[in-house]
């Protein structure tokens, strides 16, 4: 029985160890100082709104842990001893390892700004986050949210159910169009404006200013201009929290380095998560993967390789999805900001502007590389199938009415979208019928 | 808005007041007029009348003397009855609602239907005042914000008095009637123009039930106006409600046939079999015939069919009355249900349980009826007795409505309900229905499982892939509506693979030993 140590309750973490505890009878050990408990991290948001609990956002009850022996250990990290392989806590105690896994997660961005670490001044990651946000927004007129990404709009979303008026601030020309493509970013840009955000984009933050008491009163902005608020929600991003390992000899760079089976330097040591970055980043991917699926995926091959099988991390096609206020987003595939010259794009957006389809296709075989839908559902398993068996676009088309995972009497799109397709590129696609395609849908 | 919103919720706090001070308006005067309308029965009349001598002509201020006087009497005459060994003309029969009634003297038994107009008006004006902002005030979309919030709806000090009122209210209803015979006088000008006869507690309690259904509904279309599932299933139920549980039972009334509801199936409706029941039925020539055959019907074909098909749903979230006051009144509450294992361990004893009450209750009563008492002859009406008191009323009421604001709105169906218990194996063992997760896009962000009226932890299913087929689950949608990644969808689909389903998270190209995962997690 080997003793395993895993540093970190979030959702690789988590995965992991409950892997390992399905084909091992190895001590499990689990450290984290956030919760004591296993949560949602991106279920806080609901908390704060009033839509849940902090109970409802764990996954498991908390007699789970102990009947599966998974030991869980509410404290910090303060020290990494290679040579003794034990961990120096918070509470003074000493444990030791024969196998540490590293999946500390991530501690969010400030860009050192001036003013930026005033009261009410924060970025909202971790549950104390929350806790923090709760009372730092507590009877305030105005709050300052800084970021066009998934956190500044969760911010936003969150601020708004309390009657706070929210001005969002945004470097990009479009709401998060690092990531999303013109069309789709202008339809959340005019989502925003919908719910009555303060939208400004192309605009940056340059300084924050406090009043006597330490606590912020107004931003200044790039443009020089000044916005009073009691509030600024910071959600430029996050960055591996991995300080606990310096002078470790763990190598780090931006996060803890890792090879495709998440082997750090240092023999029995692994890092997965949002805290590890590949030495060699897999196709298509970046170095440091700070998604909840991926965690999740990371968690599961690790596993893999401690109960003895080793694996190297070998995740299918991309897939990630978000919710925009009240526009759901997914994706499937990979689609960029700006087509590149090999790639064929289409866009199909519905009359009432929030509901649209783009597909991204291989100019020269008409391969399918990437979808995005956003305000209607689509089925994970199809696209996954369809893109890892190479299909064309025109097959996706012809087969979309199998794809569709909307509740029953929902407005259907396919046909529109297929029809717009044809017109737009000379095809006589025909779309076919759900009833005649039902084994895709069983599969 | 604001403004607006406060004024609805005044409307409705003040209708509700005027409504509960109803109870304490006017006098009761008991005549020889009144003794005889109520008192049908001429020897019960014979022998109540002269010891109600000392009542006649009085005026009564407060109901509780009268009632306790009238009580007293009809104690006295029993009491007499037994000393003389003269038990066959004890008088068990209630008279003291009807009694009661009949006797009420003053402003509401002169302007009944004007009191019921405005104490109904103003409610109605109040809530749609304070619902309709609430729900259009934004772009349409989820809006449970504040849920947890709210002292209404979590749990806070409104949510519990509204409790206590509910269960004080089912309790005067079911056991108490004659308290609350005034708000049954405001009735009656609807229902003789309905049925043509006075308004019993029943029927005060059938419209109140229907108006809420009606009201909340509206609430309930207003709220998922994005959503035209949940649109679709909230016109089913007002309808069902309207049509089949209230108009057309009064109407057969009034047309001298028997009272039936063609919506409601065995087990739920657990007199269909009684001996009264089938000979009222059978009596009624050709109409009669067909209720009795309707009624077995549903419970032999259409139960299992439609259920094969659709799911438990197209009766528990589309028809069913019970189901149709949860879905709408107690749409509020949904997230206080208990969504943990032990919950469903009691749940899945006590409504089975309960079903092999009510199975064993009627082939108790089928073999008595056709034996003609010759076996188990009094003991079916004890078993009725204790059936009607502790599940018809007990359970599905008092607990089962009363206990909204404090642990959810499906406590009797997800409980007590033997019908549901029915369509409930049913739908586990034999049927296409199952709610598909999909993919790996689950974040375990628990949504589904709050919002689960039924207490299924649907999110243990999602975050491991698999899909979700449970004998509770009553298909009413919300899990897939508040999902916010898009992982939830009602299908029916072929049988073929449905219950051993591998949990799959997609994603990761890796095989994983599903057998483990099985074992290990269950």
């Amino acid at each position: 029985m080997r003793n395993i140590v895993i540093i970190g309750n979030g959702i690789s973490g988590i995965t992991c160890a409950r892997h390992i505890r399905k084909k091992s009878d190895d001590a499990i050990t689990i450290i984290s100082a956030e919760t004591e408990h296993f949560f949602s991290r991106t279920a806080l948001m609901y908390v704060y709104m009033g839509h849940m609990k902090y109970d409802n956002i764990k996954p498991y009850e908390d007699w789970f842990w102990e009947r599966n022996r998974l030991t869980l250990l509410y404290d910090h990290v303060e020290k990494v001893n290679i040579q003794q392989k034990d961990l120096v806590l918070k509470s003074e105690k000493n444990i030791s390892y024969d196998i540490l896994i590293i999946a500390s997660g991530s501690a969010s961005n400030k860009f050192g700004w001036p003013g930026q670490d005033l009261k009410g001044v924060q970025g909202l990651y971790s549950y104390p986050d929350l806790q923090l946000m709760e009372e730092n927004t507590n009877g305030i007129k105005k709050a300052v949210v800084v970021g066009g990404g998934l956190i500044g709009i969760e911010m936003t979303e969150m601020l708004l159910s309390r009657n706070i008026p929210v001005t969002l601030l945004v470097r990009e020309t479009n709401f998060w169009d690092t990531v999303l493509p013109l069309e789709e970013a202008q339809m959340i840009n005019r989502h925003i404006r919908e719910h009555h955000v303060d939208l400004r984009l192309e605009t940056e933050l340059k300084n924050i200013e406090g009043d006597e008491r330490g606590h912020v009163k107004s931003i200044i902005t790039k443009d020089e201009k000044r916005i009073p608020c009691q509030f600024v929600g910071l959600g430029v991003g996050v960055h591996p929290n991995i300080s606990f390992l310096e002078n470790s000899n763990i190598e780090t760079d931006r996060g803890v380095l890792v090879n495709e089976y998440f082997e750090t330097n240092i023999p029995q040591v692994y890092a997965i998560g949002d805290c590890a970055q590949y030495r060699k980043s897999l196709p298509g991917r970046k170095p440091i993967e700070q998604v909840w699926y991926t965690g999740r995926m990371h968690g599961e091959t690790l596993a893999q390789t401690i109960c003895g099988q080793r694996t190297a991390y070998n995740p299918g096609p991309w897939f990630n999805s978000a919710k925009f206020f009240d526009i759901e987003y997914q994706t499937y595939g990979t689609v960029t900001p700006q087509q590149s010259e090999n790639e064929e794009t289409f866009y199909w957006e519905h009359e009432n502007g929030k509901i649209d389809f783009r597909v991204v296709y291989e100019k020269m075989d008409h391969t399918l590389i990437g979808i995005n839908s956003f305000g209607f559902r689509l089925r994970h398993k199809l696209f996954d199938k369809w893109l890892q068996e190479k299909r064309t676009v025109e097959f996706m088309m012809e087969h979309l009415a199998a794809a569709n995972f909307d509740p029953e009497f929902f407005q259907k799109h396919e046909r529109s979208i297929v029809n717009s397709f044809n017109e737009k590129t000379g095809n006589k696609i025909k779309l076919k019928r759900r009833s005649r395609i039902k084994e895709l849908i069983r599969g | 808005m604001k403004y607006l919103q406060n004024t609805g919720m005044g409307l409705f706090v003040l209708a509700f007041l005027l409504w509960l001070s109803m109870l304490g308006v006017g006098s009761y005067r008991l005549t020889d007029n009144v003794i005889r309308k109520s008192i049908p029965d001429s020897s019960h009349y014979a022998l109540l009348q002269p010891a109600l001598q000392g009542m006649i002509n009085n005026t009564y201020n407060s109901k509780f003397t009268f009632i306790h006087d009238f009580n007293y009497a009809v104690n006295h005459v029993n009491d007499s009855l037994k000393t003389a060994n003269a038990w066959d003309k004890v008088i068990y029969t209630s008279y003291i609602f009807p009694v009661t009634k009949n006797a009420s003297k003053g402003p509401l038994t002169q302007h009944p239907f004007t009191f019921f107009l405005i104490i109904l008006l103003t409610a109605i004006t109040g809530a749609f005042l304070y619902i309709i902002p609430e729900y259009t005030k934004g772009p349409p979309g989820i809006r449970n914000n504040h849920i947890f919030h709210q002292a209404m709806t979590a749990r806070g000090w409104i949510g519990i008095i509204l409790g206590v009122l509910l269960i004080f209210f089912y309790i005067l209803l079911y056991w108490y009637p004659e308290y609350i015979t005034n708000w049954v006088v405001l009735m009656d000008p609807l229902s003789e123009k309905l049925s043509g006869g006075p308004a019993s507690q029943w029927f005060l309690y059938g419209f109140f039930y229907t108006m809420a259904i009606l009201v909340m509904g509206i609430r309930m279309l207003l709220k998922y106006r994005h959503n035209k599932y949940q649109r679709i299933r909230t016109y089913s139920v007002m309808f069902f409600q309207t049509a089949f549980a209230f108009i057309i039972p009064e109407i057969l009334v009034a047309l001298n046939k028997p009272y039936f509801d063609f919506k409601n199936i065995w087990p739920l409706d657990y007199s269909f079999f009684y001996d009264y029941h089938l000979n009222e039925l059978i009596s009624s020539g050709t109409l009669g015939w067909f209720m009795l055959i309707w009624g077995i019907t549903l419970i032999v074909i259409a139960v299992p069919v439609i259920t094969y098909f659709f799911g438990k749903r197209w009766y528990c979230s589309w028809v069913c009355g019970c189901g149709g006051l949860a879905e709408t009144l107690g749409d509020p509450y949904r997230q206080l249900s208990s969504k943990k294992l032990k919950a469903w361990k009691i749940e899945r004893w006590i409504i089975h349980g309960v079903l092999v009450f009510a199975v064993v209750m009627t082939a108790v009563t089928l073999i008595n009826y056709f034996s003609h008492n010759a076996l188990l002859g009094s003991s079916t009406n004890n078993l009725h007795k204790w059936y009607g008191f502790f599940i018809g009323s007990l359970f599905a009421g008092v607990i089962g409505v009363g206990f909204y604001p404090l642990m959810g709105n499906r406590m009797w169906c997800r409980f007590g309900c033997p019908l549901a218990a029915y369509l409930g194996m049913v739908q586990r063992f034999k049927s296409k229905f199952r709610i598909t997760t999909n993919g790996g896009q689950c974040i375990s962000c628990g949504n589904c499982s709050t919002y689960c009226e039924m207490g299924i932890d649907v999110k243990w299913y999602a975050q491991r892939g698999q899909d979700i087929v449970r004998s509770s689950c009553v298909g009413c949608g919300i899990c897939s509506a508040v999902c916010p990644r898009g992982v939830l969808n009602l299908e029916n689909l072929s049988e073929k693979g449905r219950l051993k389903t591998k949990p799959i998270l997609i994603g990761n190209n890796l095989e994983m030993d599903i057998t483990v995962v099985l074992k290990k997690e269950d």
